[in-house]
């Protein structure tokens, strides 16, 4: 008879099994019998935070910059609800998460009773898949599971709801066999026929573009190894999503930086006059395409992805290729070796144009801003922060607005798993306990969240997890007092009615930061930037940086609303020279 | 027209809407249906009618069967979304007007009343295979099977005959000779 072992303890032997090495959590009455196992388990580390949304966007945040799943441990009721916007942001995001939630005793399901909630009723459309484990008997097999569906083909959030009398129930447990229940769900799908077909587009094309997304992030570093070594084969111009910085070096010459909404005005236009398209990991988001039926006209689109729901979802393709991005683009690589080694030499005379064209866009300057004496303009606070860090391996996380995308724009990544952002659901308050998982599974690294100042005091608790386990996390907030994206959008579509969009009363965040036991800096002139942001670099623990920025500042270019990618605002200044008329400016 | 100002995109393009027939094999478990039936609901796709029972005991395996109407990018997008949830085996569409297709409903018609009316009504079913499943002096229940448009035309026109109350199921289907799904 081989040795029984609660429920709890099955969970901490499955984790152990899987690897797991950190847990984001918060007790709670229906968890305790896990958390009481947690003492017995010397490798598996808890970090306790103050809020099990920051738990979720820690696992995050630890998952995008590792590449292993983040694991989440809250308990029924509120600890599951609050970690339900985490888990969606996930979802968007395809990031990996376990999350294992308590749940009231079986035989009280359904009563209402204390701190009861229908947790996989309510999960159950941000979650790959859930489960309500109702047996002991299925606890071990349906958690080695869990790991199994958030971590393979595309990834994302799982979440194992486990009643409090299954965690006291007692059983034999055995390693678990690798048994593939794919129901027919393969991963790769494409052939070499789609690879030579892909080779032939490649080979015709005198204007081509590679667009790469999060998947190539997704599909680990080797991916982006195997991208690079494609732009090389090729001497293709390449853009990116925002989730796909850092795939591709953002200082590179074939790199035109992000596209889309804030994209620049060469990836946008290259995207809209290119004859071949070539889609890497990415899934055609509003945010990037543009009025869709304007959406890049004139070319062959090709799309490569690992989900097949996403082909042909918002933009029809010509030909796709489902698998994963890193074992598609080494087909792609071996093929265009063996078949035609000069590509790169025979393409640059039928790609010559083209790479002038690009270059002419590129003397617009697009990400271009003026810069002051007297205020610091936020563009220049993430320049400054980039020159001042570059040299250091440094993760960036964000909150969501202006800051993101100055961030984006301005931060130039060039590796992967190096920056984390909520793009798919756009989750203010993210950043900080992103940047705290991140710091986690990089204790050595210079971890920086670029933030708002409204943004980052949705999740602002966060601080005293990132004090208690000495992470030294640094929250550079360009503060311009404003939710400043809803402000930009309010100044040029709503006559600038500025409703609800100015945050009076905001925190003194040096006296914040002091109360939460860790540094505050700020930074008001533009001469003191490069001292301060140093200072922050330099000291060894969590600090706050308050860099009081140009509160009118907008984000250009941009592609306003209802407009294809070749019609982008440049900056205010075009705006005054009246570039807008018509129709254009009514949807403006 | 939508609002200009709208951050998102305008919807432009009107394309032609078919009805399909969905067929789900999937894992008798707990929330399964609503899995499914959340992904339709969830994303905007409508359902018409569902139909759902086990149909292999010993492999525990569900035929989940729902009309839908959609374009045909939605309907692909039905069938790939579909797909990827976990206790999904596999996914069979077939469109309404496929005549390699049986498609059939099944509805339960009771009358009240004059016994003369009644007979008419049942006479008026015939080439819906009635069976009458009960009978007293006043009463009839009787059960026929034929397509939706039938049955709506059927429980609207015996109205006049005493007909009380109507319970129908949603449409199953299956592919004609020798032909099987896989």
């Amino acid at each position: 008879m081989s040795k029984l072992f609660t429920g709890a303890e099955i969970v901490f032997k499955c984790l152990e099994d899987q690897g797991v090495e950190f847990i984001f959590g918060y007790p709670g009455g229906a968890v305790l019998p896990i958390y009481d196992e947690l003492k017995n388990h010397s490798s598996i580390k808890h970090i306790l935070v103050r809020h099990e949304q920051g738990a979720g966007h820690a696992a995050e945040g630890y998952a995008r910059s590792s590449g292993k799943p983040g694991v989440v441990l809250v308990t029924s009721g509120p600890g599951a609800t609050n970690v339900v916007t985490a888990l969606t942001d996930a979802y968007m995001d395809s990031v990996p998460l376990v999350c294992i939630s308590g749940q009231v005793p079986t035989h009280l399901i359904g009563t209402d009773a204390f701190q009861e909630c229908d947790t996989t009723g309510i999960t159950r459309p941000c979650t790959k898949h859930n489960w309500l484990v109702k047996d002991i008997k299925d606890l071990s097999k349906t958690l080695h599971e869990a790991f199994r569906v958030a971590t393979t083909g595309r990834p994302g959030p799982v979440l194992v709801d486990i009643p409090k009398d299954i965690q006291f129930a007692k059983i034999s447990y055995s390693k678990p066999k690798v048994k593939k229940k794919l129901n027919g769900k393969s991963l790769n799908q494409f052939s070499q026929n789609e690879i030579d077909e892909l080779i032939n587009l490649m080979n015709k094309s005198k204007r081509p573009i590679i667009y790469s997304g999060g998947g190539v992030i997704n599909s680990g570093p080797e991916a982006s190894e195997v991208l690079r070594e494609l732009v090389e084969l090729t001497g293709f111009p390449i853009t990116s999503t925002l989730q796909g910085l850092g795939a591709y070096p953002g200082d590179d010459n074939q790199f035109l930086g992000m596209l889309g909404m804030h994209g620049t005005y060469e990836a946008n236009n290259a995207m809209h006059d290119c004859d071949l398209l070539i889609n890497i990991g990415a899934r055609f988001d509003d945010r990037i395409t543009g009025k869709i039926d304007e959406f890049s006209p004139k070319s062959k689109k090709v799309h490569i992805d690992i989900d097949p729901s996403s082909i042909n979802k918002i933009i029809k393709v010509d030909l796709s290729l489902v698998g994963d991005v890193k074992d598609v683009l080494k087909s792609i690589n071996t093929t265009l070796k063996r078949k035609n080694i000069n590509l790169n030499k025979s393409n640059k005379q039928q790609t010559s144009n083209w790479w002038e064209q690009i270059q002419k866009w590129r003397t617009k300057n697009s990400l271009h801003f003026k810069n002051s004496d007297e205020t610091i303009k936020p563009q220049h606070a993430v320049q400054r922060l980039y020159e001042l860090t570059k040299h250091k391996d440094t993760f960036i996380t964000t909150e969501v607005g202006q800051h993101q995308m100055w961030a984006a724009q301005h931060y130039k990544f060039n590796k992967p798993n190096r920056w984390m952002t909520s793009g798919g659901l756009g989750t203010m308050g993210y950043g900080l306990p992103a940047a705290v998982g991140v710091q986690i599974a990089h204790p050595e690294k210079l971890v920086v969240d670029i933030a708002g100042e409204a943004s980052v005091l949705m999740t602002m608790q966060e601080m005293s997890t990132a004090v208690q386990y000495n992470l030294p996390i640094k929250i550079f907030i360009l503060n311009n007092q404003y939710m400043g994206m809803v402000r930009q959008w309010q100044e040029l579509l709503h006559e600038k009615n500025y409703s609800e969009s100015y945050s009076e009363a905001l925190p003194d965040f040096i006296k914040l930061a002091e109360a939460y036991g860790c540094k505050g800096i700020m930074a008001e002139k533009p001469s003191e930037l490069d001292e301060k942001i140093n200072e922050m670099v330099q000291f060894d623990g969590p600090v706050i940086f308050d860099c009081r920025v140009d509160p009118n500042e907008n984000c250009f270019p941009m592609i306003p609303s209802g407009k294809p990618h070749n019609q982008m605002i440049l900056g205010p200044s075009e705006k005054e020279e009246n570039k807008i008329t018509g129709k254009g400016k009514a949807l403006v | 027209m939508a609002n200009p100002k709208s951050a998102y995109s305008v919807s432009t393009k009107k394309e032609k809407t078919d009805t399909h027939i969905i067929v789900v094999w999937v894992d008798n478990e707990a929330g399964v249906l609503a899995r499914v039936v959340g992904l339709f609901s969830g994303r905007g796709y409508n359902i018409e009618s569902l139909a759902v029972a086990e149909v292999d005991a010993k492999k525990n395996i569900s035929r989940i069967t729902i009309v839908t109407t959609g374009t045909p990018q939605v309907i692909d997008q039905i069938k790939l979304q579909l797909k990827k949830l976990v206790p999904v085996h596999k996914v069979a569409d077939f469109k309404r007007n496929d005549k390699s297709v049986i498609f059939k409903e099944m509805a339960l018609f009771k009358f009240v009343g004059n016994t003369n009316k009644i007979k008419r009504a049942i006479n008026a079913c015939k080439k819906y295979n009635v069976v009458i499943l009960d009978k007293t002096k006043k009463s009839n229940v009787i059960q026929i099977t034929a397509l939706r448009r039938e049955i709506d035309k059927m429980a609207k026109n015996l109205k006049k005959f005493g007909l009380v109350s109507v319970s129908r199921t949603g449409a199953v289907a299956m592919t004609r000779g020798d032909k099987v799904f896989n």
